[in-house]
């Protein structure tokens, strides 16, 4: 099977613990061998516009749905989400804000750029992990993309 | 010219004294001129009679033996005084023996007799005289004398009142040019001191006083007038001056006052961008690592379970506990924070309806309690539906976690009337509190119970007292231990 196939759930995270954390929730429910993980939003739009040598893009393999967070290095999450939403090739993949900021000026922004849900980080571990896990399995089995 | 009663008073005394004065010399000259001249007819009229009886009596013979010559020559006598006109002598049948001029005209001597006497005639003194003789009459004696004397007398006499009236005159206007200025000094002083006064403004100048009559009573009394004025104005002055000042002062009390409220206002905006930073980042960075210590405790518990004992896995999960309970605390300082900030919409809340969505909340949520509710119907307010419902969640949620421990509880929402001020009350019989305490409940993170007793971060009621307060109201609470709690608030 081709590798680039794999590339289900891209995640955008520079926070290493939340990247884990997250990894561990999508382990539980098996969908973790098909995450590509970007350390900060510089990566994430390279990813997907850059020359970089980033195979994925060139190939054409598009993510089934991509986890933001906001608050990024270099480029922050906001910026991320509107290249994305503001781009033909990467407009229909579902944007998943997933981030600490309950504040509702980061929410307003985010649904008004095109983010199709914003999920505020639970501190329990549990319901962190739930709302991982249900959001995966959401976009990646339940969703029906367009094409 | 000016009507006489706009002449400067100098003038006005001047006049009046010369025409008195003129009056009372043209009279008495008339006078003398007049007893001049009667005095003076008396005189030449009786002058001519003893004349003419002198002729009269020089004349009998002649006219006796009607001796026309010698009548003649005796009356011819007569050039010898210039102002005789005319005589004739008339016989006894009243025709004319004889005249003086000889040849005098018919419009000199009269035709026949006249009565005997004198008078004044056609500007002449005629006198008709009986020539006599032993008792008989024997004519009449005619005369007629020119009256230039009298004339003479009478221009004399009134050129000399002509002249004394003159001298009179300029004697009197000299004294009253001089004298008036006794009456009108002080007047002409009083109006000048009066037009000073009122042109300058000049209430310390002074009146001089002339005298002690009426017009230095009158002096006097203007001059304590203008003393009084005087004071007055200094003191009104006095007051507009310190008025002055005062509005200086206040102005510039003002001024500060609303630069201090500019100033406030400014540093208000910064702390509260500040705030919303703080805010921000709490709810960023505070958050993650908590979910870090949260999330590799569970991990911990998870995964290494085993080589953990009781004592491991209780300690860990007081990791656990303690992390979400800070979660909790950040949580509700975002709201108090996030109810400082937001803004306010106005407009009519039905309380009531709020009310009741809430209990219905509760009771969703904790559905094996039983509490009993009475809320009020109909209850409105004006404010912001968002920020009130917080403040009556936070309001009931209090009532039901309070009354957790009893057997009954019941929990009102109602309005009573405070002082003449509606107030709303949320009434419970819960647990209650000390009123010793009473002033605590609102500050942030003040509990009056334990978290062993009940669990609690002790913002709630410090965001309704915020709330309440920016909506211009009041919040108050009773109570007592175990008898209940009663919460009071205006809007
Ligand atoms: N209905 C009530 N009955 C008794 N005590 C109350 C009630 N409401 C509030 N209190 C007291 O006021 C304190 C502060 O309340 P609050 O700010 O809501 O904090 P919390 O409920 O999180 O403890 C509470 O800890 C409690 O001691
Ligand atoms: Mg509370």
């Amino acid at each position: 099977m081709d590798p680039t196939h794999e590339v289900e759930i891209l995640l955008v995270e520079d926070n290493p613990t939340d990247i884990e954390l997250t990894l561990r929730a999508l382990t539980s429910r098996h969908l973790a061998n098909q995450l590509f993980v970007c350390r900060d939003g510089a990566e994430a739009i390279d990813f997907f516009f850059g020359n970089a040598p980033n195979a994925l893009r060139d190939i054409g393999v598009t993510p089934r749905v991509i986890l933001l967070d906001l608050n990024l290095p270099k480029v922050d999450g906001l910026e991320v989400l509107r290249r994305l939403k503001g781009d033909e090739r990467t407009r229909t993949i579902p944007v998943v804000v997933l981030t600490s900021s309950a504040e509702q000026p980061d929410i307003a922004a985010a649904y008004r750029l095109g983010a199709n849900s914003y999920i505020v980080k639970p501190v329990d571990f549990e319901a962190f992990s739930r709302a991982v896990s249900d959001l995966g399995l959401y976009w990646l089995l339940v969703n029906r993309p367009p094409h | 010219m000016s009507p006489l009663r706009d002449w400067p008073i100098k003038r006005k005394l001047t006049a009046i004294l010369l025409l008195i004065s003129g009056l009372v010399l043209v009279l008495t000259s008339a006078a003398f001129v007049t007893y001049q001249v009667v005095t003076f007819r008396g005189t030449i009229q009786s002058h001519l009679a003893t004349r003419s009886r002198i002729l009269a009596a020089n004349s009998t013979a002649a006219l006796a033996f009607a001796n026309e010559a010698d009548a003649t020559e005796i009356l011819a006598a007569l050039k010898y005084d210039p102002h005789m006109v005319a005589a004739a002598l008339y016989n006894q049948d009243g025709r004319v023996l004889a005249t003086y001029p000889v040849a005098a005209t018919a419009d000199l001597i009269p035709a026949a007799p006249q009565p005997d006497g004198y008078r004044f005639q056609g500007g002449r003194l005629v006198g008709s005289t009986p020539v006599a003789q032993g008792g008989k009459r024997l004519g009449t004696l005619y005369i007629a004398s020119d009256t230039k004397d009298v004339s003479d007398a009478l221009r004399l006499s009134g050129v000399i009142a002509i002249v004394v009236l003159a001298i009179a005159m300029l004697a009197a206007y000299a004294l009253a040019a001089a004298l008036q200025g006794r009456i009108s000094a002080p007047i002409l002083a009083l109006a000048e001191t009066a037009t000073a006064v009122s042109t300058r403004q000049d209430y310390s100048v002074r009146a001089p006083k002339l005298g002690e009559d009426e017009l230095g009573t009158l002096t006097d009394a203007f001059n304590q007038m203008l003393v009084r004025i005087e004071d007055q104005d200094r003191e009104l002055r006095r007051y507009a001056t310190e008025l002055e000042q005062r509005v200086a002062e206040r102005t510039q009390e003002l001024q500060e006052r609303h630069e201090a409220v500019r100033r406030n206002a400014a540093e208000l905006l910064a702390a509260n961008q500040e705030l919303d930073a703080f805010a921000y980042s709490v709810s960023h960075d505070l958050r993650a690592p908590l979910r870090s210590i949260d999330g590799f405790s569970h991990v911990l518990l998870e995964d290494y379970a085993a080589q953990l004992d009781q004592a491991g896995r209780d300690s860990l999960q007081r990791v656990r506990a303690a992390s979400q309970r800070m979660a909790t605390l950040i949580d509700d300082l975002l709201k108090l924070a996030r109810v400082t900030r937001a803004e306010m919409r106005t407009e009519v809340v039905d309380l009531s309806g709020m009310a009741r969505d809430i209990v219905a909340e509760l009771q969703r949520a904790t559905p094996e309690r039983h509490v009993e509710f009475a809320i009020a119907p109909g209850l409105e307010a004006r404010g912001d539906p968002r920020l009130l419902r917080v403040a009556l969640d936070n309001l009931l949620r209090n009532g039901w976690k309070y009354t957790a421990k009893q057997p009954r509880p019941q929990i009102e929402f109602a309005s009573t009337n405070v002082n003449g001020e509606r107030a709303f009350v949320v009434r419970d019989n819960g647990a209650g509190f000390d009123m010793k305490y009473a002033d605590k409940l609102f500050g942030v993170f003040q509990r009056l119970h334990s978290a062993a007793e009940f669990e609690g971060t002790g913002v709630g009621l410090a965001t309704v007292r915020r709330i309440i307060t920016r909506h211009g109201g009041r919040i108050w609470a009773e109570g007592a231990v175990d008898r209940g709690a009663t919460f009071y608030f205006t809007l």
